[in-house]
């Protein structure tokens, strides 16, 4: 079973949720892996440490054109949707902007004269870490200044052992590295803050969670700030309040001393392991 | 020569366009003939790389000069590259720009 903790709200807990789950999950003996998607600032190993285990590399293609065998016509810019080839006949001059290409390959399907070559370029790695023998941590980490960061975050979702329980801790937004993460996941835990701020960002996660048909539940981390008006929305539009976590200085300190509050504090220890069982009780009925 | 201008609208009192890659128009004036004509930018609306897009039709129209508020860090190595200089100008009218060019 796979469980996204995404936001569209960034800071609302999506690490601080996706890390005690883990903890919780690989204390009561189930074997656990916890991917951190958000490859564009991993952080997940900031709070769990682990032996490495195996590091592979993500590629993308990038078109280098042969100028002996270019005849300036043109077609492969013209195939590029992203304007990522810039041609200009007159001046005989025709450039590929890698930073703009998405490696969809239609230059070298759109060149009758074999001059578009595919060339490899580093876009990111996947690590893979072992926690204590039976559960994993799975860190994707883009490249800086790679246009998308979708086939690292892919890439370490397929590394997973799929009889684990695997939790995906989600990038922020509701972009394409967030659907593509959330697209691969049977549950979707969304963390909301109780804020204004926290409530519009709840409701675009939402509606794209409902264009996808996913099904989720909200936790509502820092409750005590803010207002009322998330727990109104969600009672109104139906959606499960599956925990709320208060905004207590104590938490935020064991946080910002990479600990992690389950393995520090039992009584969360109970209420982390209740959440794990809900889900796991509407995954299976 | 031919240079082009960044533009809010298609008239000469429109102002220079802040923004080099999605303005609405490009003002080409050429210098030996004094004629100005005012053309729709067709990389406004692309949804990635109007810079790029931009440099090539402005490239496309030979022109040896091109003036905005601004040009983002790859436009800047690519017009080089075409050996287009560049120049930054801010809240002026077309008009007011064209002038410049002829008291030169």
């Amino acid at each position: 079973m796979k469980i996204a903790i995404a936001s569209g709200k960034g800071g609302t807990g999506k690490t601080f949720v996706s890390t005690n789950l883990f903890w919780t999950a690989q204390h009561f003996g189930i074997p656990t892996t916890l991917i951190d998607c958000d490859a564009e600032e991993p952080n997940v190993r900031e709070f769990l440490d682990g032996e490495e285990q195996l590091v592979e590399h993500v590629y993308q293609n990038v078109p280098h054109i042969d100028p002996e065998k270019c005849t300036f016509c043109g077609k492969c810019a013209e195939y590029c949707n992203y304007n990522a080839i810039l041609f200009l006949p007159e001046n005989r001059f025709i450039k590929v902007l890698s930073d703009l290409c998405h490696d969809c390959g239609a230059c070298s399907y759109a060149c009758e004269y074999e001059a578009v070559i595919e060339q490899k370029k580093q876009i990111g790695t996947v690590k893979i870490f072992d926690f204590d023998g039976f559960s994993h941590i799975i860190e994707s980490r883009s490249e800086v200044g790679v246009y998308s960061p979708v086939s690292v975050i892919k890439k370490a979702i397929k590394e997973a052992d799929p009889q684990h329980l695997i939790l995906l801790d989600t990038p922020p937004g509701i972009s394409c590295p967030f659907v593509a993460t959330v697209e691969q996941a049977d549950f979707i835990i969304l963390v909301a803050e109780p804020t204004p701020f926290g409530l519009h960002d709840l409701k675009l996660s939402v509606s794209t969670l409902r264009q996808l048909q996913k099904p989720f539940g909200v936790i509502v981390n820092k409750s005590g700030l803010g207002n009322r008006a998330v727990y109104q929305w969600l009672d109104e539009n139906k959606i499960p309040l599956l925990l709320e976590i208060p905004f207590d200085k104590d938490i935020a300190r064991t946080y910002s001393e990479g600990k992690i509050l389950s393995q520090e504090n039992e009584a969360y220890r109970k209420i982390f392991q209740q959440v794990l069982n809900i889900m796991m009780h509407t995954h299976w009925s | 020569m031919k240079i082009a201008i960044s533009s809010e609208g298609n008239t000469l009192s429109s102002k220079i366009d802040p923004h080099f890659g999605r303005c609405p128009y490009f003002a080409f004036y050429d210098t030996e003939t004094g004629n100005t004509a005012f053309l729709i930018n067709p990389a406004k609306e692309v949804t990635s790389g109007a810079g790029p897009a931009a440099v090539q039709f402005i490239a496309s129209k030979k022109v040896e000069k091109v003036l905005s508020g601004e040009f983002g860090l790859k436009i800047r190595s690519l017009l080089e590259s075409l050996n287009i200089e560049m120049q930054h100008e801010h809240d002026k009218t077309i008009s007011e720009i064209i002038e410049q060019f002829k008291n030169q």
